[in-house]
């Protein structure tokens, strides 16, 4: 037989087949049942929102690739797309589209690719972006479309209600609480907060339900680990039922708390961001009990209704320090467990 | 009683793939036309040629001898003429000199004296035979088995295990020596427990190899204990293995003989017996010869210095779409460029992907999901270290305890590399720092 030459490569030579596309489009499939029950619940402005936002990241993602001389496919990656389709779940159903155009630019030029893109960002792009449009806009950020399927907005949780010119806006939940205390519990139903279909709050945050069926998606694809997003609920509840408990006229019950405003996206889609959470199991329990903490004191005692948002990047800021200060023992370093002859302790 | 082994941190599970040739009875190769046997098939020093261009040399001749305590013996793997002695292309790529023989058919052996009776012998005598004999660890790190078998005075070893998880994808020639000669393995074990003075021996085996479990608990009977491996890769890596049977932990940088252990391939201890009972060296191996992109898959007792493409005309040659020859298992073995390569001593598999199963070697930046970390059987930080090393900043790296950590104690299993879903060639690019550390290290003195 005569010598034959062969392909080289490095080892190892198989792989498990995984891609960082396909985790991003796993996510952005995660998402889809709560667009879909946004789309129920405050119609085709949602979906606008939605897709312009989306669609709009990418297309800024592809011009910054090419003004730095990158290959500009890189923008189908579904990392742009992700942060996208998460920035407009943040959002309030009616939104303008100007509006979107700013947040886009923010979440993907100013928070991704002026660090360096994919894998450098220290911010959540999606979140950074919400949070600059909440204070750069904060009446239209606040401004939450009733969903349709309420017939009587008036009866909802009884508050004032404002008509804006084409659509009808109430207060979300958290809100209510935080201007009315425990008065306005009696009008808010634990089914709406789960199911979402009757809740003003924003696009992918109402529906509890269809939350829970994409992190489970999430979990049982091993594409998220349950550390921070049972840290910061767990975080949640502690501080809830600890509050509620001693003052149940002023605090609402840790149930109202888990299940209202954006903690499930927070939590699942938007803390578990790889490149801005720690990434050993310490650092991210650690990182969510921040989020659950961070968050409730802004909720309870801040200034906005929600502290999701904040509490998140806030903690993003912590990540470097606790990928540093969280790094497990390596294997074999920790003192022998069952000492060996010429080491101190005996026999094994 | 049945020892539950110590599970590891990490690890992976990737296509095993064993059944293409786990049921194939090794068969043995022919001589070839061509030997050829470099003198290097071993950690440690090259070892020093004895013959000549134009000597006649019989199968089982030494023909080069080790050059100090860590080298090893060659022999000539069968009769013939020596035809050159020049470097050539070794199975690790890198090019090192080799004895050619041009083999007359006729296989005359020179064997050394059989050792009768040598649980009496003294243990000396049979560690000189083992180096006599060129035995080196068969699992494929090509220690020189004498070495392990005389650990330093400081750290004792109290406990022998031996090595039979062969946790690598594809590779089935440990199974089929544990199926097939689990009487001479035992008395490799009577032999190694003699020498080394210790009683205690385990033998771990994966559970994917039931028949190789039974064959093994048979043959020992009370002269070892044969554990249950859970089947996961890299179970049989040296410091997992030992943590799996004993619950001790190798720390970094150090031997096993640290936490008194020595841990010796199956094969290896069946090749320590072949030398001592029978005085034959280690001039053939089990070689498993499987993939895609083979005809016939099979396990096959190759005679040391046979080209790999002698082997593959014998095993039934290429399919006509085989793009890729690895030598070893497709996790740590290693691509070839050309079939015109030796087997030896520490090549345990032939591999052959077809084009299909080429890997695309594009890759991306790192997204920090953390999957490297978890697959990671050492518990370090691939993502971090191969982010360093891409950029350049080795000096980042200089710190001692990161360096000693993560890059001095990765032994470049690929588990990292396997999961990584931006595809980085995170194990090159720890080669790559350990190349320049050592670089380093050289031009300090």
């Amino acid at each position: 037989m005569e010598p034959r030459s062969f392909t080289v490569s490095y080892a190892p030579h198989v792989h498990d087949g995984s891609s960082t596309r396909r985790i991003m489009w796993s996510v952005f499939g995660a998402l889809v049942p709560a667009a879909a029950v946004a789309v129920y619940a405050f119609g085709l402005d949602a979906l606008r929102v939605m897709l312009l936002s989306t669609i709009l990241c990418v297309a800024m993602e592809g011009v910054a690739l090419l003004i730095m001389r990158r290959d500009p496919a890189a923008c189908l990656d579904g990392s742009a797309a992700l942060t996208g389709f998460l920035l407009g779940l943040t959002l309030p159903a009616g939104l303008s589209n100007g509006i979107i155009v700013v947040g886009a630019f923010v979440a993907v030029i100013v928070a991704k690719q002026v660090f360096g893109g994919l894998g450098h960002n220290p911010f959540n792009p999606a979140l950074t972006s919400r949070v600059f449009l909440l204070i750069a806009f904060p009446k239209q950020l606040t401004t939450w479309p009733v969903p349709r399927g309420l017939e009587d907005i008036k009866e909802y949780m009884g508050l004032a209600v404002t008509r804006t010119t084409d659509a009808v806006t109430s207060a979300t939940p958290l809100a209510a609480i935080k201007e009315h205390a425990q008065r306005a519990m009696p009008n808010i139903q634990l089914n709406d907060l789960f199911f979402g279909v009757h809740t003003p709050g924003s696009i992918g945050e109402i529906s509890a339900l269809a939350l829970l069926l994409g992190a489970a998606f999430l979990l049982y694809r091993r594409i998220i680990t349950w550390h921070v997003p049972v840290a910061t609920l767990a975080t949640v509840a502690v501080l809830g039922g600890l509050t509620h408990l001693a003052n149940p006229a002023k605090y609402a019950d840790p149930v109202f708390h888990l299940f209202a405003g954006g903690l499930f996206i927070g939590a699942f889609f938007m803390a578990t961001d790889y490149v801005t959470a720690p990434v050993w199991p310490l650092g991210k329990i650690i990182y969510g009990v921040g989020i659950g903490l961070l968050t409730m004191v802004i909720r309870l005692w801040g200034g906005y209704p929600e502290g999701i948002s904040f509490a998140i990047l806030l903690m993003n800021a912590a990540t470097p320090l606790l990928d540093r200060y969280t790094v497990p023992t390596p294997f074999g370093s920790r003192k022998p467990d069952k000492a060996a002859p010429g080491q101190a302790g005996g026999e094994s | 009683m049945t020892t539950q082994a110590n599970p590891f941190p990490g690890g992976i599970h990737p296509a095993y793939r064993k059944d293409l040739t786990s049921g194939c009875e090794s068969r043995p190769m022919p001589v070839p036309k061509i030997l050829v046997i470099p003198l290097s098939q071993h950690l440690g020093a090259p070892a020093k040629v004895l013959v000549k261009k134009g000597d006649a040399v019989k199968a089982g001749q030494l023909i080069a001898e080790p050059a100090g305590f860590i080298s090893a013996a060659v022999h000539a793997s069968s009769s013939g003429k020596v035809t050159a002695i020049g470097p050539v292309e070794l199975p690790s790529g890198q090019k090192g000199e080799a004895v050619t023989i041009e083999t007359d058919g006729a296989h005359e052996w020179a064997r050394m004296e059989p050792i009768s009776d040598p649980l009496a012998a003294d243990p000396k005598v049979l560690v000189e035979r083992v180096k006599a004999a060129g035995i080196v660890g068969l699992g494929g790190a090509t220690f020189p088995s004498h070495v392990k078998l005389t650990p330093p005075a400081d750290s004792p070893v109290d406990w022998v295990l031996l090595n039979g998880a062969e946790c690598e994808p594809y590779l089935t020639a440990d199974h089929r020596v544990m199926v097939e000669r689990p009487d001479r393995i035992a008395q490799g074990v009577k032999l190694v427990r003699h020498i080394m003075g210790v009683s205690k021996v385990s033998v771990g085996i994966e559970g994917n190899k039931p028949d190789a479990i039974e064959a093994m608990r048979k043959a020992l009977g009370d002269a070892g204990e044969v554990v249950e491996l859970p089947v996961k890769y890299p179970q049989g890596s040296e410091k997992q293995l030992i943590h799996a049977l004993t619950g001790r932990r190798v720390p970094p940088k150090k031997l096993p003989s640290s936490v008194g252990v020595t841990v010796f391939n199956v094969a290896t201890v069946a090749a320590i017996a072949d030398a001592v009972i029978d005085g034959t060296p280690l001039v053939e191996r089990v070689v498993t010869v499987t993939g895609s992109g083979v005809n016939q898959p099979g396990n096959f007792r190759v005679p040391v210095g046979a080209r790999v493409l002698d082997l593959m005309e014998f095993a039934g040659g290429y399919r006509e779409d085989a793009a890729q020859l690895i030598l070893g298992g497709p996790m740590m073995g290693r691509a070839a460029a050309t079939d015109d390569v030796p087997v030896v001593k520490g090549v345990g598999g032939v591999l052959v992907l077809s084009a299909d199963e080429l890997k695309n070697l594009d890759y991306g930046v790192c997204v920090r999901c953390g999957r490297c970390l978890r697959a990671c059987p050492n518990t370090q930080n691939p993502m971090l270290l191969g982010q360093l090393i891409e950029k350049g900043l080795f000096s980042r790296i200089d710190e001692e305890k990161l360096r000693e950590l993560v890059l001095d104690d990765c032994f470049e299993c690929g588990s990292c590399t396997f999961v990584c879903p931006s595809r980085r060639p995170l194990v090159q690019f720890f080669q790559m720092a350990k190349g320049y550390y050592r670089s380093q290290q050289k031009r300090k003195g």
